[in-house]
């Protein structure tokens, strides 16, 4: 965690992003190692970036 | 960051997205209902529908498969046999006019494993999905469709790379998933695309990635026929042509004794693409789930059916092989194939507002310069 301490601004815009990017590799490599819980670490890993998008989209604009 | 470099990178982001926007519009469009291909096909009856029997019915053995196949298409010869885990009962036959022929002119189609009896399946050989298929694959191109296609996808992987970097000045002063809900639809868009962008970032990267591999899959085969595969049929080069041909009947049984523990996928006759003018090939997939991605060759002398061997598997056969489930979507149940459906949709709304930003700025600008040309007269 030195990094962290180093460069704030860059953890800070790219900290969530980096562990959404890591999770979602992780999906994808999961479900090729065997099924069911595998294959619900891939579903979760995809199903982040899923959600948040669809959250974003969801915001109502405010005239 | 200068805003020196923001510019360059800018510069990077807008050319390399524009150029490959349209293209990857059409392969995000014709991608969505291929993830579904399965489920389409059964909506419309174009599934294969194998008869019920008793689950002891003694099955066929392939030659007669071969002649049951030859029966159903007079004049044409069987390229390959296709097993699917879907349906232990059937197995996918492959024909052409030669075995070598153009693989757009294949005849697909599935036998009855125990009564040798032909099924249709539509879908494989024409119509609507075979429409997106082309499309997504070579846009009815060949070689060079496909190439073109590859380049895109380097295009938009140089296009998520420029992006990642600029999203670090547009996000200095913001949260993280921060949409501006009072502004103005430009900027709502603008948060949208950095949103959207960044979260599905690792998707996108490796379905291109993968895309790009695949859309190279012609070339990757041809070095694996120059290389691993010339090297085992050396010996044959001179030999005369095969006349006589071996029946098929023991195919699996060689196979699946030369590689213990492996299944079936599919069988190359003599004289296509994945074998050699005097050769069966059998390719075997491995048992557990990684392995059941990766193919082992088995090679065998179709007059005297002696294996001649066992074919290795250089490691961009293997990248290839392995990049497809990563790019097709289908190795983790149908909560992925919708997650599939969900990003790719995704993928064309940050496509889609990613043009819309760009147009908005021309025009913004347009309108500066004319106003300014308006003052300086």
């Amino acid at each position: 965690m030195t990094r962290h301490k180093k460069h704030p601004a860059f953890w800070k815009t790219f900290g969530k992003p980096t562990w959404i990017a890591l999770l979602t590799a992780a999906g994808l490599f999961a479900a090729l190692l065997g099924d069911g819980a595998w294959d619900v670490l891939s579903w979760i890993g995809m199903g982040i970036p899923a959600w948040l998008s669809i959250k974003g989209l969801m915001v109502r604009r405010r005239a | 960051m200068k805003s020196q470099t923001i510019r360059r990178w800018s510069f990077i982001h807008t050319w390399s997205s524009l150029i490959c926007t349209l293209f990857l519009l059409m392969l995000a469009i014709t991608g969505l209902p291929l993830v579904f291909h399965h489920e389409i096909d059964h909506l419309l009856g174009d599934a294969p529908q194998i008869r019920e029997m008793p689950a002891d019915t003694p099955r066929m053995d392939l030659q007669q498969l071969v002649k049951a196949a030859e029966a159903h298409r007079p004049g044409e010869v069987v390229q390959y046999f296709g097993w699917d885990e879907d349906e232990p009962n059937g197995m996918y036959a492959f024909m052409g006019k030669t075995a070598g022929g153009d693989p757009n002119d294949t005849h697909t189609f599935m036998l009855d494993s125990r009564t040798g009896e032909a099924v249709e399946t539509p879908s494989a050989n024409g119509g609507f999905m075979m429409v997106m298929l082309r499309l997504h694959v070579d846009m009815y191109a060949g070689l060079p469709g496909k190439l073109l296609l590859a380049f895109m996808g380097l295009l938009f992987v140089l296009a998520i790379i420029s992006g990642v970097v600029l999203y670090a000045p547009f996000m200095r002063r913001l949260d993280f998933a921060t949409v501006r809900p009072n502004k103005s639809t430009r900027v709502r868009w603008l948060d949208l695309h950095n949103l959207i962008g960044v979260v599905t970032l690792t998707w996108a990267f490796v379905v291109g990635l993968t895309g790009v591999l695949n859309a190279c899959a012609d070339l990757v085969i041809a070095q694996w026929r120059n290389d691993a595969l010339a090297a085992m049929v050396a010996p044959y080069q001179n030999a005369p042509p095969l006349t006589d041909r071996a029946p098929a009947t023991r195919l699996l049984d060689i196979a699946k004794q030369t590689v213990p523990g492996t299944e079936p996928s599919f069988i190359a006759f003599p004289g296509t693409r994945f074998s050699s003018e005097h050769h069966y090939a059998v390719f075997m997939k491995g048992s557990t789930h990684l392995t059941s991605h990766l193919l082992t060759p088995v090679l065998i002398d179709a007059s005297d059916l002696k294996v001649t061997a066992i074919v290795n598997s250089p490691w961009y056969l293997d990248a290839l092989l392995l990049s497809q489930p990563l790019h097709f979507g289908d190795y983790g149940g149908m909560p992925m194939k919708i997650l599939w459906g969900i990003l790719d949709v995704l993928t064309i709304i940050v496509l889609g507002s990613g043009l819309y930003l760009w147009w908005v700025r021309r025009r913004a600008a347009a309108t500066v310069n004319v106003r300014e040309a308006v003052q300086a007269t």
